[in-house]
């Protein structure tokens, strides 16, 4: 007999076909041409817009929805691409709640903003059949850039774009980083991510060096030595841990691992979940774990975090997006032990609250039933390589500069900016442009 | 409830809300509609004399111009007079007129500039039953070029000459419709009146070229790669309409003379504009095109409502109630002083007010870090440029400054009494007894 949400422990197939399809399609359709002109039409064209200052690559946001409505959206998109050459992706990823759209003058004085991010996709969607940017004349000039994710391609185009010559290094068998490997299916579909890789290195000059990372045949002192300059985009490659018993259980994982396999997976009947799914996080990947989890067919699915709702890093409309796809969310959680024979069976929690001293348990405990745990409350660092910390993270610059001269870092492992897509791209760029300038200034 | 009942040279009709002669009053079957739907009356589309059909283009009459999301601002057509035969016309208004004796049908004429075509056409029409004729003295497009149309409203002694001629023949009353395309509209107004018209209506449309096909390098609306200038009307050009109708209402040698006022006229506040600046009842054929025959609804009811709040009973108590106010530039109090205050409260910080006033007018908005924009009242010249850009109605208003008060941009005590520049100092011709310093 075929599974369904209610087969017990892990189980792949839990839906029909079609389900799958359904529940994986993009989580905002792209805008055609009408709904476009119209939703360009109510941009104000603010005076030092507020959305600008609001974009980490700060985006000219009314230049290029004004260019919408006038029937270029290829300009809009050059416009888009000039600040943020993953400008696709972030329109698909960004969490616009929380950045251009939550202070567009619209958002603030109709609670309905603008939809920048929706005209961002529909600009740039328009020339990813085309590369609207040239090299500049060869410098002669290398770069090793380290971590093909969204900081190490935005530095590496950039570096290309100057007419240096790069290098891009990445542990994983695809280029892309989370944008491959960490996003929720439903956000980037059709295989975008690496379409817009092969979009992005089509200006050339940029060789593409898969299945080696730092400390897997790759060396920092060598990269140093060998090239002009180096460009460490290494995100962050520890998982941290709950730190309670039980966690070796067999059922217990990463949410990055559970998300990167559902992104990797051809036919996603084939992936295994849990009819009882608890996620334990309150960041992005959490949401996206947990969204997942129950697209794909888990019976039940909570989210439980220690902290309250206002204290999330998802966004509100992240946990908006949760709670209508049945996900329940359940705040002041802390756990506490995981228990099975071998493998998962429930997991228990001790309720928290918030007082004088921070965070701390009220002594009264409650156990959810589960077959699948994910872990998503962080990640950290690896390897530091010998270079200065600033916190958990590798210390940089405003322009990415670390301890050690000639090699700059920037994207999740650097210190500085929230670890988003779009913060990675603005420190990739702003990194290369120093570079730029070093390398030529002799 | 007021009451929009109207009555212009004597006919009657419920609202003052009449179609202008125009492709939606061009059959039985649309009049009827539209009576249906509520309007007043129609000005039947222009009959020509009787003969081979005029002959339409078959390719596109229409080129647009649009406001945000496509918000249909200005319209115009290279569409001639009727292309239906006169006899056919001249049945179907006289079943129309038959069917609603309480409508106003005026029938809407062209024929060459002779004697003879005008009074055998009259006599027709005469025979219809319609309650009027409009001269078709005003469109530019097409006809203009066989010598009729605005060939005749351009030259006032034709517009005199004509009209004579429709008086001479018909009792039926005449109104004289007028092209705006001419330099000075108190000119074919006065040739109507000496010729004996009962009443102008205006504007006809303005000649135009809506735009340009960039790919196939021709005007549009194109036909076959050619385009030519057509008759432009709708919202944009109301604004030059209403100009044209408060200076007929106010020429001392027209004044009094009967005003249908058409041009733009979308909304009942646009009717009623009109009507303010003199005009009797409206013409109105672009929103209709857009929109369908239900817009007389809103027409009616917002008028008949704004009656209400304002205590007028009938139309007569407020037509040309501001046409004495449209006076020349030369007679404003230039000692009237308004500044411009934003309501902070209202603001949605868009910024689009500074960068108006920063880069095009006269710095005289503050921006403060947090977005706060103010006014900074020793710079602000009070030219309203920052409420019209402005995108939250009643954000930014002008508060008047009383008497007593000091104007901080120049320092003048404000007065009890007014000066315009007929008694201004810096006035080379004005007459120094009437000069008054007012230490600027």
């Amino acid at each position: 007999m075929a599974n369904s949400p209610a087969t017990p422990g892990l189980a792949a197939g839990r839906l029909a076909p079609q389900a799958y399809q359904d529940n994986f399609t993009d989580l905002h359709p792209p805008l055609n041409d009408h709904e476009a002109l119209v939703a360009a039409d109510r941009c104000y064209f603010c005076h030092d817009a507020p959305c600008m200052d609001a974009c980490p690559t700060t985006i000219d946001i009314p230049l290029f929805i004004r260019q919408i409505a006038t029937g270029t959206p290829e300009a809009a998109a050059t416009t888009i691409l000039t600040q943020n050459i993953l400008g696709g992706m972030c329109a698909r990823v960004c969490p616009t709640e929380t950045l251009c759209e939550e202070v567009c003058v619209r958002e603030v004085a109709e609670g309905k903003p603008v939809t920048i991010g929706q005209l961002q996709r529909f600009a740039t969607d328009k020339v990813m059949e085309s590369h609207p940017f040239t090299r500049a004349t060869p410098t002669g000039k290398t770069v090793a850039v380290v971590g093909a994710g969204p900081a190490g391609l935005s530095a590496a185009h950039r570096l290309a774009m100057h007419g240096h010559d790069v290098v891009l290094y990445d542990a994983r068998a695809k280029a892309g980083g989370l944008n491959e490997f960490g996003i929720a299916s439903y956000k980037s579909v059709d295989g975008f991510a690496a379409r817009e890789v092969d979009w992005l290195l089509s200006i050339g000059g940029i060789e593409v060096k898969l299945g080696q990372a730092l400390g897997n045949g790759l060396q920092l002192d060598e990269l140093a030595k060998r090239y002009d300059a180096v460009f460490l985009g290494i995100g962050l490659t520890g998982v941290n841990a709950l730190g309670c018993d039980g966690e070796d259980k067999d059922g217990v994982l990463d949410a990055v691992d559970f998300i990167s396999d559902l992104r990797q997976a051809d036919t996603l009947s084939t992936l295994p979940v849990g009819r009882r799914v608890v996620v334990i996080g309150g960041g992005m990947t959490a949401v996206d774990a947990a969204v997942q989890a129950k697209l794909l067919g888990a019976e039940d699915v909570a989210l439980v975090y220690r902290r309250g709702r206002d204290r999330m890093n998802a966004s509100r409309f992240e946990q908006d997006l949760a709670a209508s796809k049945g996900v329940r969310i359940i705040t002041h959680a802390s756990p506490k032990a995981i228990h099975g024979n071998g493998a998962v069976v429930e997991i228990e929690f001790a309720y928290t609250q918030d007082g004088p001293g921070g965070l701390a348990e009220t002594g009264e405990t409650f156990r959810l039933k589960a077959d699948q745990v994910m872990k998503a409350i962080g990640q950290t660092l690896g390897d530091a390589n010998g270079l200065k910390l600033e916190g958990r993270k590798i210390a940089v610059n405003d322009t990415g500069r670390t301890s050690h001269t000639g090699i700059w870092a920037g994207g999740d492992c650097a210190s500085g900016g929230d670890d988003l897509t779009v913060t990675a791209v603005a420190e990739g760029r702003d990194a290369a442009e120093d570079i730029h300038a070093t390398l030529m200034g002799g | 409830m007021a009451d929009l009942h109207s009555k212009f040279l004597g006919i009657e009709s419920p609202n003052p809300f009449w179609l202008a002669s125009a492709p939606p009053t061009d059959k039985e079957y649309n009049v009827r509609r539209a009576f249906e739907a509520g309007w007043g009356g129609v000005v039947w589309k222009t009959l020509g004399e009787a003969g081979p059909p005029i002959v339409n283009v078959s390719g596109p009459r229409y080129g647009a111009i649009f406001g945000a999301d496509r918000r249909l601002l200005g319209l115009n057509n290279i569409e001639l007079i009727t292309d239906r035969p006169l006899e056919v016309n001249l049945e179907e208004i006289t079943r129309v007129k038959r069917d609603y004796p309480d409508r106003a049908v005026i029938v809407s004429l062209m024929v060459p500039c002779e004697e003879e075509p005008w009074k055998k056409i009259l006599r027709e029409v005469e025979l219809t039953g319609a309650d009027g004729v409009e001269l078709n003295f005003g469109c530019p497009h097409g006809m203009a070029e066989r010598g009729m149309g605005s060939a005749v409203g351009q030259v006032p002694e034709y517009i005199e000459m004509v009209t004579g001629w429709v008086k001479k023949h018909s009792h039926l009353p005449c109104i004289v419709k007028l092209t705006p395309n001419i330099s000075d509209i108190r000119l074919p107004a006065q040739a109507a009146k000496r010729g004996g018209a009962d009443a102008v209506s205006l504007i006809n449309t303005i000649t135009s070229i809506t735009s340009v096909n960039l790919d196939a390098m021709a005007p549009e609306p194109m036909i076959d790669g050619m385009g030519t200038h057509g008759g432009y009307c709708g919202p944009a050009v109301k604004p030059i309409a209403l100009n044209m109708v408060s200076k007929i209402a106010t020429d001392p040698e027209t004044q009094g003379l009967p005003i249908s006022g058409i041009g733009g006229v979308t909304t009942w506040r646009d009717a009623a504009e009109f009507m303010a600046l003199g005009a009797g009842n409206v013409q109105v054929c672009t929103a209709a095109m857009t929109f369908g025959f239900k817009v007389v609804q809103e027409m009616i009811s917002g008028l008949s409502q704004w009656m209400d709040e304002k205590g007028y009973t009938s139309t007569a108590d407020f037509v040309g109630a501001a046409a004495p106010k449209a006076t020349e530039w030369q007679h404003l109090n230039l000692d009237f002083v308004t500044k411009a205050v934003i309501n902070q409260d209202d603001c949605i910080k868009c910024g689009r007010c500074y960068a108006a006033c920063e880069d095009t007018s006269h710095q005289a908005i503050e921006m403060s870090d947090d977005r706060v924009f103010s006014v900074k009242d020793d710079e602000c010249v009070a030219c309203n440029l920052c409420v019209n850009v402005c995108p939250v109605e009643g954000c930014i208003t002008m508060r008047t400054l009383d008497p007593g008060e000091v104007d901080e941009r120049t320092g003048m005590v404000i007065p009890d009494d007014k000066r315009s520049w007929l008694e201004h100092p810096n006035n080379p011709s004005a007459d120094p007894n009437m000069c008054i310093t007012r230490g600027q």
